[in-house]
């Protein structure tokens, strides 16, 4: 296997964007992360295209090909990645072992999704058919409603409180109001949270991330042709895919999620690394909820002790582990097939130390984490810091 | 949900009709063809298991943005519940305010309407479930 490296990012800012069709946000990401790079065309022997439900968002399927037409690219082979919410991480980690492998030198790993081309109501039912369509929606269950019944759970049996479910909000959109390509680039105050109308209690409306457009996108190529581009690269250092039932009801653990525990234990595995090492981490929080479960199963926290952490300060940006230093979905924003491309992108400008004010110092290690449904799949990839 | 989409599953959903590997005895609902424990020796092995439809709250919500099918009764109740027969099933709780609902709560299905086709469409019908009022009911 071939070290890989992301030698070029590019990402459209993320919201409604009325004027923006589908294949506008993949190429206008395309475009920045090639340019980005300092590669042509010609050269990209791949593209992949994370991407949950063009089909049922604006009718249209057979993306990937559209996207590569109308960049100019129709000759270079283009293949759609669907795996829920972690459709942009999936993608990226087929990239990798494409260009790992050697099969493949340069590839594009692009994520898009146009979700306000339908009304709310349409599109979180378009959500929440990444749960089991016949034995928990069919009953009445949401997206939402599942999330929720995992946090209720999280609470009976670690004490887990509404204000810690706040602080993450809290504290990602702090970090957001410094990320100019957010949906929400702004602070809120915790009793705006407390206070929002309830969506399916615990969860309230500032729990849920938002519905997004948005498009993402990396080049990836082998590590030792990185002085042929321009781009300023980081190493994507390892990577873990992780499974589970379709169904939350069928999960042994309701409080955790086991796909997200195996995809971390891999990828640790693969980097030579453990969770203390990381510095940062761009964790699927499309729920508050989502953001707690998981800083506990990466590692970086014991199991009941995700609420308490946060509220003491320690994933704030600098602090123990800064924790979606970008905004991650809820303020950044939640482009669904996009995310997983998004939070590669953040680590990369994380390691470029291109952050500005939201610079995590000395950041060698970044970690991103990518859920598909209520965690069916998910997949972890680590970065680190390029070093001659 | 189709018509035929729905009607494959009457058995499920009327009578709760779920499957028990004859190899290690558990029980699954929904049926599936292949127990996840014992994988290809279970294929030919799963059993139909008819579920008591009594079970316990494992844990609760209550639904005040709803899917859209289910409007008219907002705010609802969905839970998952701990069955019996050690098998987890996610249904709406009925006939209880959301205040008076707890985790461990003793349950039992009940038939009810989950929905339609289309305003002249078929009706459908499946479990709800219930407090168990009466410990001998």
């Amino acid at each position: 296997m071939r070290d890989v490296a992301i030698i070029g990012i590019g990402e459209t800012q993320i919201g409604e964007l009325w004027d923006k069709s589908l294949r506008e946000l993949g190429i206008e990401a395309g475009l920045k992360a090639i340019r980005d790079a300092g590669v042509s065309g010609e050269e990209v022997d791949m593209l992949y295209v994370g991407n949950m439900s063009a089909g049922k968002l604006i009718n249209q399927e057979h993306v990937a090909p559209m996207i590569a037409d109308y960049a100019g690219l129709d000759d270079i082979p283009a293949v759609r990645i669907e795996s829920g919410g972690a459709s942009g991480g999936m993608a990226l980690a087929e990239g990798y072992i494409s260009v790992a492998s050697g099969f493949d030198d340069i590839v594009v790993v692009g994520g898009a999704e146009k979700m306000t081309d339908v009304n709310d109501e349409e599109a979180k039912k378009i959500l929440s058919s990444t749960a089991d369509q016949e034995w928990e929606t069919v009953c009445g269950a949401t997206f939402d409603s599942l999330h929720a019944m995992m946090a209720r759970y999280h609470m009976n049996k670690y004490g887990t409180t509404k204000d810690q479910f706040a602080e993450v909000i809290v504290k990602n959109h702090s970090n957001a109001s410094n990320n100019p390509n957010a949906q929400y680039p702004r602070a809120i105050p915790k009793n705006f949270v407390m206070n929002a109308p309830m969506v399916s209690d615990p969860l309230g409306m500032f729990d849920c991330a938002p519905l997004s457009d948005g498009g993402a996108a990396v080049v990836l190529c082998p590590a030792e042709y990185v002085d042929n581009y321009n781009g300023d690269p980081v190493k994507i250092l390892g990577v873990g895919h992780g499974a589970d039932h379709i169904a939350l009801h069928d999960r042994r653990e309701i409080g955790g999620m086991k796909a997200t525990r195996i995809a971390a234990e891999k990828a640790f595995k693969n980097s030579n690394i453990s969770s203390k090492d990381i510095d940062f981490a761009e964790v699927h929080d499309n729920y508050s909820i989502s953001e707690i479960v998981a800083i506990e199963d990466l590692g970086f926290f014991k199991k009941g002790e995700g609420g308490p952490a946060t509220e003491e300060g320690r994933t704030a940006l600098n602090s123990e582990i800064s924790i979606n230093t970008s905004g991650g979905l809820k303020a950044k924003g939640q482009p669904v097939g996009a995310v997983g491309i998004n939070q590669a992108i953040e680590a990369a400008i994380q390691l470029r130390g291109d952050a500005g004010d939201r610079q995590v110092e000395d950041a060698r290690y970044g970690l991103t984490h990518n859920v598909g449904g209520t965690g069916a799949s998910a997949v972890v990839h680590i970065l680190e810091r390029w070093s001659e | 949900m189709t018509t035929p989409r729905f009607w494959r599953e009457i058995e499920q959903r009327y009578r709760g009709i779920g499957v028990q590997c004859e190899i290690c005895d558990r029980v699954y609902f929904p049926p599936r063809e292949i127990c996840p424990h014992c994988r290809r020796e279970s294929f030919g092995k799963m059993n139909e298991r008819e579920l008591s439809g009594k079970g316990k709250v494992l844990t609760y919500t209550e639904v005040h943005d709803p899917h859209p099918d289910f409007k008219l009764l907002t705010p609802y109740i969905m839970a998952i519940i701990e069955m019996e027969e050690d098998v987890r099933v996610t249904g709406q709780l009925v006939g209880v305010d959301y205040k008076d609902v707890e985790t461990g709560m003793e349950v039992k299905a009940t038939m009810r309407r989950l929905g339609e086709e289309s305003p002249e469409g078929i009706i459908y019908y499946g479990y709800k479930f219930a407090p168990v009022k009466d410990k001998h009911e």
